[in-house]
């Protein structure tokens, strides 16, 4: 198989997945929920079953119209709206007791809109101060060349998942950003494996294999390890999807969707990639040998 | 067969099952779970500055100290009040039965004073050193008792001189609290209010002068509560999770790895005892992400397995004999696993940094799961793996993937 030959199209079908998850991130940005924006959110268990419109009603009453509204198994019941203080919340919660029936409160979030703005600002510092330290370990350890090609295809798996959730429009809370840096643990944990075995290969190399053979068979040689890892991961990750609870949901997408992701540009971005810096490298120098001569 | 690697593969995988049992009861008693596990109320309070004070640490601090005064009353476990950065209380009670009569005790924020009847404000919170109910000796009738700080007795003093027979308005913020009428002049920093219908009134009552004692405004930036039943459902969900993952990645290793994979499964159940236990000796909170994250941290053990055995087969291949193939396939996985896992680690330390809550606890479970793995794979894998080959029990090549 002719993995580094086929690169153009590797990088065809990540783009594929990036341009359109960016368009739509320009347009249409993240649904950010109530960790980022601030608001309320309040979840009821009804003793009966209830309608989303019984809820509306009160709702609308209360002017909080733009709210959002989830109904699951008949009687549970997730509102979202704008930052309510204590009173507008109790108001609300006995005005639904009073109009819709009797209920018990499960969960109930107020968060102020200056935390929103801090983790977004912690997201962000939190990805460039991982990125600068991984750099910095693989330069030491590899070379910078390594370095860069590891944080793009880094980049391409934080890109496909924010990307894939803005194209979705699904709700983002903070276990997203923890998702989102777990997965750069994770992508980048592959590709050094792979990385490390082109450095093993490059040491023993014999002088009739050329670089591409060289880089095509180390991606070759780790692929097992990089498809049963992967799978270990995907087999938590669906269990958890499928049985663990509502709370962790988003989370577990976001992993999901980042840890194949990860899995792909690992095999099919970041050695391909690495193989055309050293090619450029390679070209650069011949120039700069017959500019000299 | 070789009878002593036999024993010693035996002992290894015993000593494994011991520990696995032997630890599982204290484990289970000494993790503390989560808010969203057990249910409770996490609240962010904001200190406000105004134009002439802005909050210092200090200011955070007092408040602190006046918050665990308050919510001792509620007979909560293990409250924890802590002060994040230079204006912030972070309050969490973790199992809380009512968490509204929290909030309105927590809530309670503003400047508490003391006005004469023409509104002027002669003595403030900041006086007050603590306020006190119980029951007054000689009528059996209940009372509040107020000890003043030798500043706030000096002012007690002038202005109850001033104001015999006269009446003085306790108020919160502008709410009045009460107006109790000023007997006689105070003047040793000790006063009684009385005129409560119950010992219970005047219980609340001082925890209302106490709470105006806040030397800020406090602002509430952050509430999230979670019912009990939720989270009883949540810590359910993600124990038959659990299985369902672990069960599959077991599934795995055996039919993929064969004799190796039996090895992955020991040295995986070494690895979760570990993990769980360092976080019981710690006592980290077990949250639903701190779940997730010990969950994936299998994964990246398992990693550290995957990686050795598919150096193992490529040794094999390459014509080696199995012992030599192990040591070999050992030696040259170590590089890797260090390289790929300090990576990891790296995004897992900023995460740690930055997060709070339960996003903390989600980066300590999946840091220690880091250590843990690495540990063992080069470890205890290897005694394995070393003891069931010199065993002789299983010769065949094929049975370790070749």
């Amino acid at each position: 198989m002719n993995i580094i030959g086929r690169r153009k199209i590797w990088y065809a079908l990540s783009l594929l997945i990036i341009i359109p998850g960016i368009i739509s991130l320009l347009l249409r940005g993240l649904n950010l929920g109530i960790d980022f924006t601030g608001g309320s959110l309040l979840q009821f268990q009804f003793e009966n079953t209830v309608t989303v419109e019984q809820v509306r009603n009160v709702l609308d009453q209360s002017h909080l119209g733009s709210s959002t509204i989830q109904l699951s198994d008949g009687n549970n019941v997730l509102i979202r709206t704008k930052t309510m203080d204590e009173s507008e919340r109790n108001k609300l919660v006995n005005d639904i007791k009073g109009q819709v029936g009797n209920l018990t409160v499960q969960r109930d979030e107020i968060v102020g809109p200056v935390i929103g703005k801090e983790l977004a600002q912690k997201a962000l510092l939190a990805l460039a101060i991982a990125s600068v330290l991984i750099i910095g370990y693989i330069t030491v350890r590899f070379e910078f060349k390594f370095a860069i090609a590891a944080i793009l295809a880094l980049m391409h798996d934080v890109f496909v998942v924010i990307g894939i959730f803005s194209i979705f429009q699904i709700e983002v809370d903070s276990s997203f950003v923890a998702a989102v840096l777990t997965v750069v643990g994770y992508s980048i944990n592959d590709t050094i494996v792979i990385f490390d075995r082109i450095r093993e290969n490059l040491n023993r190399k014999k002088r009739t294999e050329d670089l591409e053979s060289l880089v095509n068979r180390s991606v070759l040689e780790t692929m097992t390890r990089s498809i049963n890892t992967v799978l270990q991961v995907v087999f938590v990750l669906v269990a958890l999807l499928f049985w663990g609870g509502e709370t962790t949901k988003v989370f577990t997408l976001a992993m999901l969707v980042g840890v194949v992701s990860g899995a792909y540009s690992s095999i099919f971005n970041a050695s391909p990639l690495w193989f055309d810096f050293k090619q450029l490298e390679k070209a650069q120098r011949s120039k700069n040998r017959a500019k000299t001569a | 067969m070789n009878a002593r690697k036999t024993l010693q593969l035996v002992a290894l995988i015993l000593v494994v099952a011991i520990a696995a049992a032997l630890s599982f009861t204290p484990i289970q008693q000494n993790m503390k779970l989560g808010l969203d596990l057990q249910g409770g109320l996490h609240v962010v309070l904001q200190g406000v500055d105004t134009p002439d004070h802005k909050v210092t640490r200090d200011d955070i601090k007092q408040v602190q100290a006046i918050m665990e005064q308050r919510v001792n009353g509620l007979g909560v476990a293990e409250p924890i009040i802590q002060v994040e950065g230079d204006n912030r209380l972070i309050i969490e009670l973790p199992g809380i039965s009512d968490p509204d009569k929290a909030i309105e005790l927590i809530g309670k924020t503003a400047v508490l004073t003391f006005r004469t009847a023409d509104g002027k404000v002669v003595v403030e919170g900041t006086d007050l050193k603590e306020a006190k109910e119980g029951m007054d000796s000689r009528n059996n009738q209940p009372i509040v008792s107020l000890t003043l700080t030798s500043e706030g007795a000096k002012k007690f003093a002038d202005v109850t001189r001033a104001n015999v027979g006269k009446q003085i308005g306790i108020y919160l913020d502008n709410d009045m609290l009460q107006n109790p009428k000023v007997n006689e002049a105070i003047t040793t920093g000790q006063a009684q209010i009385t005129g409560y219908a119950s010992l219970d009134e005047a219980h609340r009552m001082a925890l209302l002068l106490n709470s105006g004692a806040l030397p800020v405004k406090m602002e509430m930036v952050e509430k999230r509560t979670v019912g009990p039943t939720l989270g009883a459902d949540s810590l359910s969900k993600s124990q038959v999770a659990a299985m369902v993952g672990v069960g599959l990645i077991f599934a795995f290793m055996f039919l993929y790895y064969r004799a190796p994979g039996i090895v992955a499964i020991v040295s995986l159940i070494l690895y979760s005892v570990i993990v769980l236990g360092a976080m019981a000796m710690l006592h980290a909170t077990l949250t639903l992400p701190g779940i997730a994250g010990f969950l994936l941290s299998i994964g990246v053990a398992v990693d550290a397995n995957v990686i050795i055995y598919e150096r193992l087969k490529e040794e094999l291949r390459a014509g080696k004999t199995l012992r030599t193939a192990i040591e070999e396939g050992f030696k040259r996985a170590f590089t890797t696993i260090l390289d790929s896992n300090v990576t990891t680690f790296i995004a897992v330390a900023v995460l740690y940094y930055l997060g709070t809550g339960p996003i903390r606890g989600f980066a300590v479970t999946l840091g220690i799961g880091i250590v843990a793995s690495m540990f063992t794979a080069v470890t205890f894998t290897r005694w394995l793996l070393r003891a069931m080959v010199g065993s002789g029990l299983i010769k065949n090549n094929k049975l370790y993937g070749a």
